[in-house]
């Protein structure tokens, strides 16, 4: 029945070769694209500076109004980039976990897992250190996807993306709410948490930025380092495990990589949707979906994605700004429909 | 009892958006017989049947119920007249099973109207005729496939159609409980006049039970006849493209076909 | 199995599902006398019946009458809406999970309500409408948008998630463009609320349950055939298209103008009907039960919210809360029986 061929045709591996050229020239024209979108995003704003400002300021010169703009818009791009990136390795990683498309740290619930913690921290426990936000949002976020997986994947057929996003939804609904509670009677925090729960990046600074370094570079290299091991995921649990791969422990630590970066994202810049959801759809359709491949060129789109959002959210509403959150889930909601409509319903 | 009612689709044309899968096809349905429709995968057996249904209006050409076009006909009359078992039915969750039975009275109840007299009786000899009376309180959720499928029989039953139309009833059973329920179909046929039209996957099985043959390929009606006509070496051939023996049933005295493979043909 | 015996199951089965449904209808009087009489000065019941018969009694009159009555009377209609049109919605969609709430219609409502509150600043009744066509053009949209080469409920429900994903963020931003004073409003546009209810905001809901819910009910027979899978019902004689577009637009108008009235109150229109049916029986005619139930769960988690903490929470919250561990408890029962999800 499945004739086994002794041999790969020679224009088979020519195939292969090539491939890899077109993979590293997606690469290269992605760093391109994100390199020349940071300069629009210094560039860009309330008011526009011109390029030759953009280098001078780079270059040190903070003296006239335009450098000055300059400076304030450099941290703001650069976190734009590092939570566009951590967001979208962490989809990715999510995805090729639950064998999922449609998984998104926002879909699954893990986001409002994230604010749920902050907001009950600051209500009960009265924190106010952006240290203790962080290792918060990171316990609420894990805490949120054990929850949402475990739900998801009880009954027959296992963790089908239908149940995950319900069980997501219902989740997040249910978070919602306990945040709606502890808010209301509390009016001071909810103006504060009004703003973070939309999603953005104004407000940065080198101080914050140095803050969660540690915790993206921790959570991108266990992604990275799982690469492998997620490839063989992607063959189905028995079919990994004949091949040698320990399908448990190789779940669990990209999982805790992947709730790592949302956790610590959604700390710093609020939650925003929909950039893991999209992101690795569209590079998958570029560089295949070998993840060693696919990771980088997922960090590097997410990163573009996510400042391009902020530079339309900063230029559209002129003098107003509207939040890189709203622009994600406008765009991005679109897109998640288009996908559910390609994919076959027996998928699904 | 039965009136003789012809089923018969004329010149017709079945598309899934732009692809079509059966075109300019005819059919009569011979009435008070048991009419198998046999074919390999994706040949149109089962859009044939659905659109003998009613479930897929044709492109081009009608299908015809007793001379009128079937799309002229309100829903309801049509349902007291022809009866569905489709491929993968979905009983409702925790539904007993007299009241899932109860269901195929659909058609002959009016809007607000509680359970006639009528329709009890419908139900009861239905189940009595499936042998699943004393399933009646039961759950269907916690039925085994076979009994499950009974359910279903039975409720095309109490919706005493007098033309049966089934996708693949056998597909899912073990090798018994196909035997079961195609000799309790035959038992309707036989008792109460019933014209049953049913794709079947196996073709032995189709040899052994129907009257009439009708054998599909791609999209058109490749040979009708009665068993012996229809089953043979060629005809396996040009319709499933497999190389076989033909012999007799020396149980049914029926065609009965061997398919030849690589292994093990002596 | 005799035709009597079939017939005598079956009669016991009607008439316990009747005598349930009787009590569930006795339940939600009570909570509606309640929250009547409950209150920072409680009326006896005498006094409330006389204030409802059209008496002017002094002292109640105000308080019952004017305050109390219309309140608890939108969460009685509000609640009836969103009970029948949620199991409405996860009867047709085969789906406990597939409520309306969930699938983005609530947040088309209240997207267009908010708009209109804080952007244009509209009346109440501008408001309503506006709702009421956000809600159809949202469900409209979401129909289209799932119905690829035929109707697949799993990929309704995905898209409809995506949908109130977007429609939501659409509200966030525009509440957080609010001015303060309009915050307090506008909050009730993210939970639900029964604060400051009027007779002029009870009527279009009451009009709309009047008119719709019987026609729901006479579909009902309808939709217990289209469970068993369309091909089944079209056999059976039901015009499947037509039947779901009725059911469709019916339960989508009782929703959008519960929700114009209050808000989407969480969770009612999602619980009401498992809880229905695992009180009434699965199987059974569950859209007047989810209706009194969804009226029952507005009615005691407003009182609860108004009474039984010291700060008074609106009814949302308190539904939100209280529901959330049931619909867990819920997906994780419904999971495990690994009924079709």
């Amino acid at each position: 029945m499945i004739g086994v061929q002794p041999t790969v045709p020679p224009s088979d591996v020519a195939r292969l070769r090539r491939s890899t050229a077109v993979r590293l020239t997606w690469l290269a024209v992605g760093l391109a694209v994100l390199a020349l979108l940071f300069v629009l995003s210094v560039a860009f704003g309330t008011r526009v500076v011109s390029i030759s400002d953009v280098f001078s300021a780079l270059g040190g010169d903070t003296s006239g109004i335009a450098e000055a703009a300059v400076v304030k818009r450099i941290p703001r791009t650069v976190l734009a980039l590092l939570v566009g990136a951590a967001l979208a390795l962490s989809g990715t990683t999510m995805q090729a976990v639950t064998r999922n498309p449609l998984a998104d740290p926002g879909i699954l619930g893990v986001s409002s897992g994230a604010a749920l913690a902050v907001v009950a921290g600051i209500a009960f426990f009265g924190m106010s250190d952006p240290h203790a936000y962080i290792w918060v949002a990171i316990g609420g976020a894990a805490l949120a996807a054990a929850f949402v997986y475990t739900v998801g994947s009880l009954g027959r057929d296992g963790a089908t993306p239908l149940k995950l996003a319900l069980a997501g939804a219902a989740i997040s609904a249910t978070f919602s709410s306990l945040v709606s509670a502890i808010l209301l009677p509390r009016v001071d925090v909810l103006t504060t948490f009004r703003f973070w729960q939309i999603g953005g990046v104004g407000g940065a600074t080198w101080e914050r930025i140095s803050l969660i370094i540690p915790f993206l570079v921790v959570g991108a290299a266990i992604c990275f380092f799982s690469a492998r091991g997620m490839n063989m995921l992607a063959l189905g649990d028995d079919l990994a495990a004949g091949l040698g791969e320990n399908v448990l422990r190789a779940r669990l630590i990209s999982a805790a990589g992947a709730v790592l970066l949302c956790g610590v994202a959604t700390a710093i810049a609020g939650p925003i949707g929909f950039v893991g959801l999209v992101v690795p759809h569209l590079c998958r359709l570029l560089v295949g979906t070998d993840l060693r491949w696919l990771l980088p060129f997922s960090a590097i789109t997410g990163a573009a994605l996510l400042v391009a959002a902020d530079v339309v959210g900063r230029v559209v509403a002129r003098p107003q700004e509207i939040e890189v959150g709203i622009i994600t889930a406008f765009i991005g909601a679109p897109f998640f429909i288009w996908i559910v409509r390609r994919q076959r319903v027996r998928e699904l | 009892m039965t009136h003789a009612h012809s089923l018969a689709a004329e010149d017709i044309t079945l598309a899934y958006g732009d692809r079509i899968v059966v075109e300019g096809l005819d059919l009569a349905i011979a009435p008070g017989k048991i009419t198998v429709i046999v074919g390999a995968n994706g040949c149109g057996k089962s859009t044939l049947l659905r659109a003998l249904a009613r479930l897929i209006p044709p492109q081009k050409g009608r299908v015809m119920l007793d001379g009128a076009s079937l799309q002229h006909q309100p829903s309801k009359e049509i349902a007291r007249t022809l009866g569905l078992l489709p491929q993968r039915p979905v009983a409702p969750e925790g539904i007993a099973v007299a009241d899932l039975v109860g269901r195929g009275r659909h058609p002959h109840q009016r809007m607000l109207a509680r359970w006639s007299p009528r329709d009890y009786e419908a139900v009861a000899d239905a189940l009595a005729a499936t042998g699943i009376a004393d399933l009646a309180d039961r759950s269907v959720d916690e039925l085994s496939g076979g009994q499950q499928q009974r359910v279903w029989i039975a409720m095309a039953l109490a919706q005493e159609t007098d033309i049966l139309l089934l996708d693949e009833p056998t597909t899912f059973l073990d090798v018994a409980h196909q035997i079961e329920v195609l000799d309790l179909l035959t038992d309707l046929n036989r008792d109460r006049g019933t014209t049953i039209v049913m794709v079947l996957h196996d073709l032995n099985l189709a040899a052994r039970y129907a009257d009439e043959l009708v054998a599909v390929r791609d999209g058109s009606v490749h040979a009708i006849g009665g068993p012996d006509e229809v089953i043979t070496e060629v005809l396996v051939k040009e319709v499933f493209g497999l190389d076989s023996r033909v012999i007799g049933d020396p149980l049914t005295g029926k065609p009965l076909v061997l398919p030849s493979g690589r292994h093990h043909v002596l | 199995m005799s035709t009597e015996t079939l017939i005598a199951g079956r009669r016991a089965r009607v008439r316990r599902r009747s005598l349930l449904t009787g009590g569930l209808a006795v339940a939600v009087l009570v909570a509606f006398l309640t929250s009547l009489m409950v209150g920072n000065t409680f009326y006896g019941l005498d006094k409330v019946i006389r204030v409802i018969l059209g008496e002017t009694v002094p002292g109640a009159s105000f308080t019952v009458g004017d305050l109390r009555l219309p309140r608890a009377s939108l969460g009685l209609v509000t609640g009836l809406c969103f009970g029948v049109a949620g199991v409405t919605f996860q009867t047709m969609l085969r789906n406990p999970l597939a409520s309306p709430d969930i699938i983005g219609i609530s947040s088309g409502a209240s997207a267009a309500a908010v708009i209109g509150l804080i952007v244009f600043s509209l009346s109440e009744t501008a408001v309503s409408l506006l709702a009421l066509l956000a809600a159809l053009l949202t469900a409209g949209a979401i129909y289209l948008l799932a119905n690829r080469r035929g109707f697949a409920g799993t990929r309704l429900i995905l898209i409809g998630i995506g949908v109130a994903a977007m429609l939501d963020s659409l509200v966030s931003y525009v509440l957080s463009r609010a001015a303060s004073w309009d915050l307090q409003m506008a909050m009730q546009w993210l939970t639900g609320s029964l604060n400051g209810a009027t007779w002029s905001g009870v009527m279009p809901v009451a009009i709309a349950c009047v008119v719709l819910v019987p026609v729901l009910l006479l579909h009902e027979r309808h939709l217990g055939v289209l469970r068993m899978g369309d091909d089944s019902a079209a056999s059976l004689g039901v015009r499947v298209q037509r039947t779901r577009i009725v059911l469709i637009v019916g339960a989508v108008a009782l929703l959008a103008f519960a929700t114009a009235a209050s808000g989407p109150i969480a969770f009612v229109a999602f619980m009401a009907g498992p809880i229905a049916a695992r009180i009434v029986g699965p199987g059974a005619s569950l859209t007047l039960p989810s209706g009194l139930i969804g009226a029952l769960l507005v009615l005691v988690a407003d009182l609860v919210g108004q009474f039984a903490f010291d700060n008074r929470y609106p009814v949302g919250v308190i539904t939100g809360v209280l529901g959330a561990p049931y619909l867990v408890y819920l997906l994780i029962r419904s999971n495990r029986t690994g009924s079709s999800i």
